[in-house]
């Protein structure tokens, strides 16, 4: 099923219900290891995510903060490969119900070979990708050849672009849009203001797609606000640093409090 | 040749290699700066306020010097050093920040962030932006605060804030990931000064674009003083900012031989140093905003580099300076460490300079060419920094037994906090 029908039905199916907006939530492969990150994983699918990113490791990742910075540091000093990110792609997406997300820079892909990578995330059974360093400008080719596959290109709208720049992205995108919440790095908390609703609104004009809210949201009050102008809540940084600080069962409650 | 007229190409692109690849959040910030450039560029009297403010505030032109000394004693060509070390700030740095200083007035924003490796652009920023009145915010690797002190000193004696980066190697690199971090956050009142000519276009053609008042200067002085034009043209190449701004001056010249002398570190094997040109183990990659090459493994992760030279650490290279290769235009040479002390000692020996380490591997490079060269011919190379800022790396590569004295006299005066 195309991405943006699969979010289509479990928006309908969300409807009437306390969580509004769907969940898409993000690991580092291998940080702090598979195994947690499994454990992770299965706390995240019995809260109900739809969605999940998988994040293949870059020594340069420098759209990420400091605690994604030092997760993709450690997970390549733990010996982490492209073809370990695959092959884990593949078990998640053998077990478990939601959507998987190749996430990650556009170095990975172009060292890997892009017809290459994009074949290897179709047979581990992703559904999209998302490279915050690719500008549309430069994704023509990669684009083309995920066109091919069915692989949607995860197209990114910021609250800096002008209309003109909307529209070229809104012509790229497929699946969905990512909104970028506000200017930085991941992380930081956002306050989830007018402006910020201001900025979807504007999304929403230039495309029909499912629009994700990301960049620092970390409550549920985050997610209702979300649920009330856009479509997917991403939740990154926070649940890393939940699981950081408290395992499992903090993880397992910071779901619980999200989704009630 | 006009290396940057993308008429029958793609914009920012040098062959393969170049382009923008940056978050979209920058996107509007990277138009506001080709379009602040492209109307500075077009204006001649930016140029000339440009060259103006270089002569009244760094002493440009620099001069060139004949080593009569060392080319003697070599037996083989003359030997001429374009004297950017005699800059202030002690390196050619100054004239790509006096140049984005000019730029940041003209686009009305007020403070500037900078990466820095050897701690010379840095310096140049810092400078700049006391004198032009900018905020200033410098990111450098921990490692290179390290070996590089007496830089972060008059960084912050002129106002700087100096951010000592502990992520990834704690190089160049990861200073120039961190200034990305910051600027995707503070665009609106803050200007990158990338200080050599990579990252994402307009960076490699901007910073080459002042960097050619090197070139310029060079190829007129040293007919006037040697009547003709070089045999070979040497220069070392971190990034690539100084090559570039010599070799520019040469284009069209096309007997003149330039060549880029690399970090051989301590020779070759991945993480040994930083060749991408001259080693094999450098390949094709997109990283810091830019497609070129880069020492990377098959994952496309950035290895360890190694070089004696702060600033020539780096794991990717202009991407002109690619393009200019596989036409083979420019030739490139690795110089180990070893080679570069032997220079250095030689150097200051015959001639009384004082190259900075970055720059003593385009003078070993060139001085054993000279050797085997006629005395009729003539080789230039740009000496892009001066060394005193290297005096304790130096120190301990020819393992002065005084300056450890002075160094425990020091530390004991000091006593312990």
């Amino acid at each position: 099923m195309a991405l943006s029908n699969y979010i289509s039905e479990q928006l309908a199916a969300r409807e009437g219900s306390s969580r509004g907006a769907l969940l898409m939530t993000h690991v580092v492969c291998g940080y702090p290891s598979f195994e947690e990150n499994w454990q992770e994983l299965e706390i995240m699918a019995a809260a109900g995510v739809e969605l999940v990113e998988l994040q293949f490791p870059f020594s340069e990742p420098s759209a990420d903060g400091p605690l994604f910075v030092k997760a993709n540091q450690q997970a390549i000093q733990n010996g982490v490969h492209v073809d370990d990110c695959f092959e884990f792609m593949q078990r998640v997406t053998d077990i478990f119900d939601f959507k998987v997300v190749m996430m990650g820079y556009f170095n990975t892909v172009f060292k890997t070979g892009p017809r290459d990578f994009m074949q290897r995330l179709k047979a581990a059974g992703g559904s999209a990708f998302i490279l915050p360093d690719l500008p549309v400008d430069e994704a023509g080719e990669l684009h083309e050849l995920a066109a091919e596959l069915d692989l949607d290109p995860i197209v990114l709208m910021t609250p800096t672009n002008s209309p003109e720049r909307l529209q070229k992205l809104a012509q790229a995108a497929k699946g969905f849009v990512y909104c970028v919440a506000r200017k930085g790095v991941t992380g930081s908390q956002t306050e989830m203001n007018a402006e910020v609703a201001d900025f979807l609104s504007t999304c929403r004009k230039y495309t029909d797609l499912p629009l994700a809210v990301g960049f620092g949201v970390s409550q549920k009050s985050d997610v209702d606000f979300i649920a009330s102008h856009a479509d997917i809540a991403v939740i990154g940084t926070a649940a890393l640093k939940t699981w950081e600080s408290g395992g499992a069962p903090a993880l397992t409650e910071f779901f619980a409090q999200l989704a009630a | 040749m006009d290396l940057f007229d993308f008429k029958d190409g793609r914009e920012g692109y040098y062959g393969d290699y170049g382009g923008t690849f940056l978050p979209e959040i920058l996107h509007s910030t990277i138009e506001e700066l080709k379009r602040a450039f492209r109307d500075a560029r077009e204006d001649p009297s930016f140029w000339q306020e440009f060259v103006e403010l270089m002569q009244s505030y760094s002493g440009r032109p620099t001069p060139i010097t004949h080593l009569a000394n060392l080319s003697k004693q070599l037996g083989g060509a003359q030997i001429y050093v374009k004297r950017e070390d005699l800059n202030h700030t002690g390196s050619h740095k100054i004239n790509n920040v006096m140049g984005q200083g000019l730029l940041v007035k003209r686009m009305g924003k007020s403070r500037v962030i900078a990466e820095t490796g050897a701690g010379q652009h840095g310096y140049a920023t810092a400078t700049m932006a006391a004198r032009f009145g900018f905020h200033s915010k410098i990111y450098m690797g921990a490692v290179d605060v390290a070996r590089q002190r007496p830089n972060v000193f008059w960084m912050e004696n002129m106002g700087s804030e100096v951010i000592a980066v502990r992520d990834g190697q704690q190089t160049l690199k990861d200073a120039i990931n961190e200034c990305l971090r910051d600027w995707v956050t503070n665009m609106d009142d803050t200007h990158y000064v990338l200080g050599t000519a990579c990252g994402p276009h307009p960076f490699p053609e901007m910073v080459s674009w002042f960097q050619s008042i090197i070139g310029r200067e060079a190829r007129d002085q040293l007919m006037a003083l040697s009547g003709r034009l070089p045999d070979r043209v040497f220069a070392c190449v971190g990034g690539g900012s100084n090559a570039i701004g010599l070799f520019q001056g040469f284009m069209d010249d096309s007997d003149v031989e330039l060549v880029g002398c690399e970090a051989g570190g301590f020779g070759p094997g991945k993480g040994n140093h930083a060749a991408r040109l001259a080693y094999k183990d450098a390949s094709v990659g997109v990283a810091q905003g830019m497609k070129t090459y880069f020492l990377q493994n098959d994952d496309g992760n950035m290895l360890e580099t190694h070089s004696v030279a702060a600033g020539l650490d780096y794991i990717g290279v202009n991407p002109v300076l690619v393009h200019l290769w596989e036409q083979e235009r420019v030739r490139f040479e690795a110089v180990t460490d070893e080679q570069v002390t032997e220079a250095l000692k030689l150097t200051m020996r015959s001639e009384g300079l004082i190259p900075a380490l970055e720059s003593a591997h385009g003078f070993a490079q060139a001085l054993t060419e000279a050797a085997s060269m006629s005395t009729k011919e003539v080789v230039l190379i740009n000496m892009s920094g001066r060394g005193d800022k290297d005096i304790f790396t130096i120190a301990d590569a020819i393992g002065d037994d005084h300056w450890k004295q002075f160094i425990r006299a020091k530390a004991n005066e000091y006593g312990t906090e």
